[in-house]
């Protein structure tokens, strides 16, 4: 933590126009944002939205090709080793040193900050006990669950006690409990004041963690907000998903109009979006409609991301 | 980040002192393997043991830098000190740096930190070298029990086999940031064979054609065995310096080009 915290209005990071081409494939075409103090701020949006491309920018390891970005107040382009000695960075890949022990890489990642070897020893055993590996200190790195390699991988980020943390996609791959737990941690230095700048393509993720979040499709920002916001402006309060026998679905044609605000045709159901879900199903059958299943739950942020863009978040 | 494309910058940021905790995180490392360190320890003194007694004892005296005769096995001893600190630098420049670049993905959590890459370009060398270094001192340890040492300028034999390292560790890791496979490394031994086995290691360069000497004394091993068996037997003249010279740009020009290709690599 700094000695003098910024004054909580501060952007820890600003972008305006940030464009990241590779030859001539535009990964992050031209977008704005800003992160806020304290904040939890996510970028939602499938594989190769240029969520990871953003990620890299901001933490100084890749120049951007246009626009601006300033980071902590600095430019990375500039200032990259200042920047980063205040980051902690979780990569989407581990890259957690296969040659050291669980221990070992929590202090070597801390003399890499230029910390003492005391002072490395310290931090790397409190973050043992934060990710409850220190049972496994002196163990090799390999031989580790999924669950357990993020856990050191987010632990080794936050040696240098970090200003910002920067996440990306912290839970891909793991099972829900694992998940849970990696949630639990990551909350509770939200509590701490840590600021948590994170991507995800988990909808419940980023409605768990953020704060406040950015849709990216297709190299662009698509909308902005919390995610309570922007489910109430893209979104109905609830949806009916209804399954029909193979088959049917494509001969339905019509049928459904005007039973809800709008209706979702997907490969596999159907989706009604109204503000009274049970309404909307109970209308269904009325109309002599015999879906196989009905299921009515409050609206998503994959819904949300369904209307922004006409595709569903995972394929 | 595109800084490096001015080389005076590249130059300027090989310097940072952070380059030593990469040396330390090797430290770490070999501390639980340092049985596998002993083999470059060895395999000069068996060379010399096979080649310099066994072989040694049929050739009897041979003549030295400056002409004068000298046994085969203080003819053969620096130039085999001359190609351990070669393969050593080889060792840790290609194989163990192409795992940590390609497979361990070591550097880039390393970027994530303060440190860059030209920082892990130098902390890499810095440690091949202090490994050289140690096998090295072994090994002039052992020629002196062997009653090897001659002249007091042996001494500098030493800073020599660390030149040597130098060298060809940059190089090396310039070499092995352009390979894509383990396949590619067959083409490094295609370099390195030769060059052990031709560079006047074992015989003295008369043996040559006139023609086929200069190509000999334009090698770059061929500059670290004439420097160190001048040094072992103490006849020092100006051609040494250019060895040194030599030497000396290989290892700054491979240390340029690895900073540059981490850059581009890493820093995408």
């Amino acid at each position: 933590m700094p000695d003098l915290p910024p004054p909580p209005d501060a952007a820890l990071i600003r972008a305006r126009g940030l464009t990241k081409r590779f030859g001539s494939f535009t990964a992050v075409d031209a977008i704005d944002f800003d992160v806020a103090h304290g904040e939890s701020f996510g970028f939602l949006g499938p594989n190769g939205a240029g969520k990871t491309s953003t990620m890299r920018m901001i933490g100084a390891v890749s120049p951007r090709s246009d626009g601006e970005l300033s980071v902590l107040g600095l430019d990375p382009e500039l200032a990259g080793p200042s920047i980063r000695a205040r980051l902690g960075v979780a990569p989407q890949q581990d890259t957690l040193d296969t040659e050291l022990t669980v221990r070992e890489n929590l202090v070597i990642y801390g003399r890499y900050f230029g910390l003492s070897r005391a002072e490395c020893g310290r931090r790397a055993d409190a973050l043992l006990e934060f990710a409850q590996l220190t049972e496994r200190a002196g163990d090799p790195v390999e031989p580790l669950s999924g669950g357990m390699k993020r856990r050191l991988t987010i632990a080794r980020a936050l040696i240098n006690e970090p200003d910002l943390l920067l996440l990306d996609e912290p839970t891909t791959g793991l099972d829900p409990q694992a998940r849970h737990l990696l949630w639990d941690r990551l909350y509770r230095l939200k509590q701490r004041g840590v600021t948590l700048v994170l991507t995800t393509h988990y909808m419940d993720e980023a409605e768990q963690l953020c704060d406040r979040l950015v849709v990216m499709d297709k190299a662009r920002i698509v909308a902005e907000g919390s995610p309570r916001e922007l489910i109430e402006r893209y979104s109905t309060r609830e949806v009916a998903e209804l399954r029909f026998p193979a088959g049917i679905q494509d001969s339905l044609d019509g049928q459904l109009d005007g039973l809800a605000e709008r209706v979702e045709l997907l490969p596999d159901r159907v989706l009604l979006y109204a503000d009274d879900g049970e309404a909307a199903a109970v209308a269904v059958h009325q109309r002599g409609l015999r879906p196989e299943t009905v299921l009515v739950r409050r609206s998503s942020l994959e819904d949300v991301f369904l209307r922004l863009t006409g595709r569903s978040l995972i394929e | 980040m595109t800084a490096s494309s001015l080389p005076l910058t590249g130059l300027f940021r090989l310097g940072s002192r952070r380059a030593r905790f990469l040396v330390e995180r090797n430290i770490y490392v070999y501390r639980r393997t340092w049985i596998v360190l002993f083999s470059g320890f060895f395999e000069p003194l068996f060379y010399l043991g096979s080649i310099g007694f066994g072989l040694g004892a049929l050739v009897g005296t041979v003549s030295g830098p400056g002409g004068q005769p000298i046994s085969y096995q203080l003819f053969v001893a620096p130039a085999l000190l001359a190609s351990a600190a070669m393969n050593g630098a080889i060792a840790e420049g290609t194989f163990n740096f192409f795992f940590k670049l390609r497979y361990n993905k070591t550097f880039d959590a390393i970027l994530s930190t303060p440190l860059s890459p030209g920082d892990v370009a130098v902390g890499e060398l810095v440690w091949a070298l202090i490994r050289g270094g140690i096998y090295a001192v072994a090994f002039i340890v052992v020629m002196a029990i062997l009653g090897l040492v001659v002249s007091p300028w042996v001494i500098l034999a030493v800073p020599a086999a660390l030149l040597i390292g130098f060298a060809f560790g940059g190089v090396a890791m310039a070499a092995t940031s352009f390979m894509r496979t383990w396949q590619d490394f067959d083409l490094i031994q295609l370099v390195i064979l030769p060059l052990f086995l031709f560079s006047g290691t074992f015989y003295p360069l008369d043996a040559y054609p006139e023609a086929l000497r200069v190509v000999v004394q334009l090698t770059p091993l061929y500059q670290g065995v004439d420097l160190l068996r001048s040094l072992v037997v103490g006849h020092l003249d100006g051609s040494l310096l250019v060895h040194v010279v030599y030497l000396a740009a290989m290892g700054v020009g491979g240390l340029l080009v690895v900073s540059r290709r981490l850059d581009k690599l890493l820093l995408k």
